[in-house]
C-alpha cells in the first residue's frame, strides 16, 4: 500500500502527476511552482512517462497549449502561480467552456504589488469564476491524493471539466515531509485510461470553441454551471472511492472537534493543522473551540456546510486573500450567503490573516478564537494583525 | 519536538542540509520538515534552513522562532547576524570554527551551551574543498541524537552518488569530535 517516503511537496505533486501517466505536459516556470515545472520536465525527460513536454514562452501560451492538447484527447497537466495564473486568465474559462478536464497544479502566491513571491490565496479567487473544479490541499499528503483524484474527477463523463488543485506556496511546496506515495499499481486500479468524449482528429473533423451567438451563449453558460454545480456528487464518489482504495478519508468540509464547539475556525489550505493545535490549546484551557476545513472551493459546498455548522454559536472566518471595496474575504462572503436564509445561524466574524506570507501562528488563531466568541468585530471585515 | 535553525551563506548547503536530516528522521520512521527561509536567496548572502523532528505527526506549519538547536555553518556570520536570537536557554549554539569560548562569546550573547566543531578542517581532510554541511550534520546529530548517525547514510548517498562516502566520512568525523566547550 504505497511506500512512505520524505519528499519536498511540489516534487512529490509532480510524482503524483507522473503517476496519472499524463500524456501532455505544458508549463512555464514561476516561484513557487518552478519545482513542479522542473520536476515534470526531468519525468518527460527521463523517459518515465510517455508524454510530450511542451516548453513555452508564457502562462498564456502554457494554457493554450494544454487546451490544444486537451483538445486531442491527451491527458494534460500544467501548473502555475500568482501572476502565471493571472496571465492565464484570458484562457481559463475557454478550457472549462470546451469541458477539457486539464489539471492544474497551483503554488498559491500574493499577486502584485507590491511584488511579493509568498504565499496566500489572492491569486485564485480573482479566477473563482471561470468555471474550474477547485482543490485546496492542507498537506503533502492532500496534495498527492488531490493530483490524482483531480484527474479522476475531472475526466468522469458526467463532469468533462478542468480541476485545480492549490497547494499554498513555499509553506507547502517548499516543504520536506513525510508522504506515502502510491504505487503504480494502485494509482492503474483507481484511474482509469482518458477515454475524450471528443477529440481533435484530421480523420474525425469536430468543431471546439466556436462562436456562440446571444441564441445559444446563455444555454451554453448555464450547460457549464450545471456541469459544475453536479460534479460535487463525482467528488464525493471518488473521495469515497479513494478512501476506500487507500484508506483515507476526504471530505468537503473536514470538521475538527466541533461536536459541542462554541466558536469554530475556518480555514482553507495549510493553516488548517496549525489551527487544530490552536484548537486543542483552547480546549485545554476550558474554550470549546471547533474548526472547519474547506477542502472543496468549487463547486462550494453549500448543503455540507449548512450541516457543519449545526449547534456553533459563532463562526471565525479566516481568508487569505481580500475582496477590494466588497464585503471582506471571499471564502467568509460565501459561507455569509450560504447561510443567509437558514432559520438559524451562527454569528459570522472574518479575519483576512497570512496575506503575502505574513506568518499565521498558534497564539493568532487562538486570540481569534477568544476574540470571536466575544460577537461582532467593529468593521464588517478585519485583517488581523495589520499596522496602520 | 525537536526545532533547528540553520546559518548559512547561499551556496554553503544549509537547505541540503535541512532535507538530509529530514530524509534520514523520515526513513527511521520518525516525522520530520525541513524548509528553507522563504524567498529569494543569493550566493555568499546570509541564508538560514529550518528542521523540525518528532516521534508524531508534525502539524504544524508557522516559522520557528525558538529552535532547541542552531547551526552556523560560517563562523564569519557570528557577530553579523544574531546567531543565537530566540535559541532556547536550555538549546545548544554549534558553531563551525577552530576559535575559543572566549572569543565566541565576543560576539554571541547567549549563556547556554555552545558546541564548535572545525567542521572547515574536517571537510578540507575529507571532501578537499571547504563545504561544511554534511560535515556539520554529523556534529548535529551527536548533539541532538535527532537521527541515528547511519541513517544519514541514505541520504546522502542517494544525494551525491560517487563522492557519498567522503560526505559521510566527514559525517561520521565530526560527530566523533564535535564537543560542548562550556
Amino acid at each position: 500500500m504505497g511506500k512512505r517516503v520524505g519528499m519536498e511537496v511540489a516534487i512529490a505533486s509532480a510524482e503524483a502527476a507522473a503517476l496519472c501517466k499524463f500524456d501532455v505536459a505544458a508549463v512555464y516556470p514561476i516561484t513557487p511552482q518552478s519545482h513542479v515545472a522542473e520536476h515534470l520536465s526531468d519525468i518527460v525527460n527521463d523517459g518515465r512517462v510517455d508524454a510530450s513536454f511542451i516548453t513555452v514562452e508564457s502562462e498564456h501560451s502554457a494554457l493554450s497549449a494544454a487546451i490544444g492538447a486537451a483538445g486531442t484527447g491527451a491527458r494534460v497537466v500544467t501548473a502555475t502561480s500568482s501572476q502565471g495564473l493571472i496571465y492565464m486568465s484570458e484562457v481559463l474559462p475557454i478550457a472549462s467552456a470546451m469541458r477539457l478536464p486539464i489539471v492544474m497544479l497551483i503554488a498559491n502566491r500574493a499577486i502584485s504589488g507590491p511584488i511579493n513571491i509568498w504565499n496566500d490565496h489572492s491569486d485564485i479567487m480573482p479566477m473563482r469564476d471561470t468555471g474550474w473544479i477547485s482543490f485546496f490541499a492542507e498537506n503533502g499528503q492532500e496534495v498527492v491524493d488531490m493530483t490524482i483524484q483531480a484527474f479522476k474527477v475531472g475526466e468522469d463523463r458526467r463532469v468533462m471539466l478542468p480541476v485545480n488543485m492549490n497547494m499554498d506556496g513555499f509553506q507547502l511546496t517548499h516543504m520536506v515531509e513525510p508522504i506515502i506515495m502510491p504505487d503504480q499499481e494502485e494509482v492503474d486500479r483507481f484511474l482509469p485510461p482518458y477515454v475524450p468524449y471528443a477529440a481533435l482528429h484530421p480523420d474525425n473533423i469536430v468543431s471546439m470553441g466556436t462562436l456562440g451567438l446571444p441564441e445559444i451563449y446563455a444555454e451554453a453558460q448555464k450547460s457549464k454551471d450545471v456541469a459544475l454545480v453536479n460534479s460535487i456528487k463525482v467528488v464525493k464518489e471518488v473521495w469515497k472511492e479513494w478512501e476506500k482504495q487507500f484508506g483515507r478519508k476526504y471530505e468537503t468540509i473536514q470538521s475538527y472537534r466541533t461536536e459541542d464547539a462554541d466558536v469554530a475556525l475556518v480555514t482553507m489550505g495549510s493553516m488548517g493543522e496549525t489551527a487544530e493545535i490552536a484548537v486543542d490549546e483552547l480546549r485545554k484551557q476550558g474554550v470549546k473551540a471547533g474548526l472547519l476545513k474547506i477542502k472543496l472551493w468549487r463547486p462550494f459546498p453549500f448543503d455540507d456546510l449548512k450541516k457543519a455548522v449545526q449547534g456553533i454559536r459563532v463562526l471565525a472566518v479566516t481568508d487569505r486573500a481580500i475582496s477590494f471595496g466588497g464585503p471582506g474575504g471571499p471564502v467568509c462572503s460565501e459561507i455569509r450567503s450560504a447561510l443567509y436564509d437558514e432559520p438559524k445561524r451562527p454569528e459570522i466574524v472574518n479575519f483576512i490573516i497570512g496575506l503575502g506570507g505574513r506568518d499565521v501562528q498558534v497564539e493568532n488563531f487562538m486570540d481569534i478564537v477568544r476574540r470571536a466568541a466575544k460577537g461582532k468585530l467593529s468593521e464588517p471585515y478585519e485583517i488581523y494583525g495589520v499596522r496602520g | 519536538m525537536l526545532e533547528i535553525r540553520w546559518h548559512g551563506r547561499g551556496g554553503q548547503g544549509a537547505v541540503t542540509s535541512v532535507e538530509l536530516l529530514a530524509l534520514s528522521a523520515i526513513e527511521e520512521g520518525k516525522y520530520a520538515q525541513g524548509f528553507p527561509s522563504f524567498g529569494p536567496e543569493r550566493r555568499g548572502a546570509p541564508v538560514t534552513a529550518f528542521n523540525r523532528v518528532d516521534d508524531k505527526q508534525i502539524k504544524i506549519r508557522s516559522g520557528i522562532y525558538h529552535p532547541d538547536l542552531v547551526v552556523v555553518l560560517d563562523e564569519s556570520l557570528v557577530g553579523l547576524v544574531d546567531v543565537a536570537e530566540g535559541l532556547k536557554p536550555t538549546g545548544i549554539l554549534l558553531v563551525n570554527t577552530t576559535k575559543s569560548l572566549a572569543e565566541l562569546k565576543k560576539n554571541i550573547r547567549f549563556e547556554g551551551k555552545i558546541a564548535t566543531c572545525d567542521a572547515t578542517g574536517i571537510a578540507w581532510k575529507e571532501l578537499g574543498v571547504p563545504i561544511t554541511n554534511t560535515t556539520m550534520l554529523g556534529a548535529l546529530v551527536k548533539l541532538t541524537g535527532a537521527v541515528k548517525i547511519e541513517s544519514l547514510d541514505g541520504p546522502i548517498k542517494e544525494r551525491f552518488g560517487r563522492i557519498a562516502p567522503k560526505n559521510q566520512a566527514a559525517a561520521k568525523r565530526a560527530f566523533a569530535e564535535v564537543k560542548i566547550i562550556n
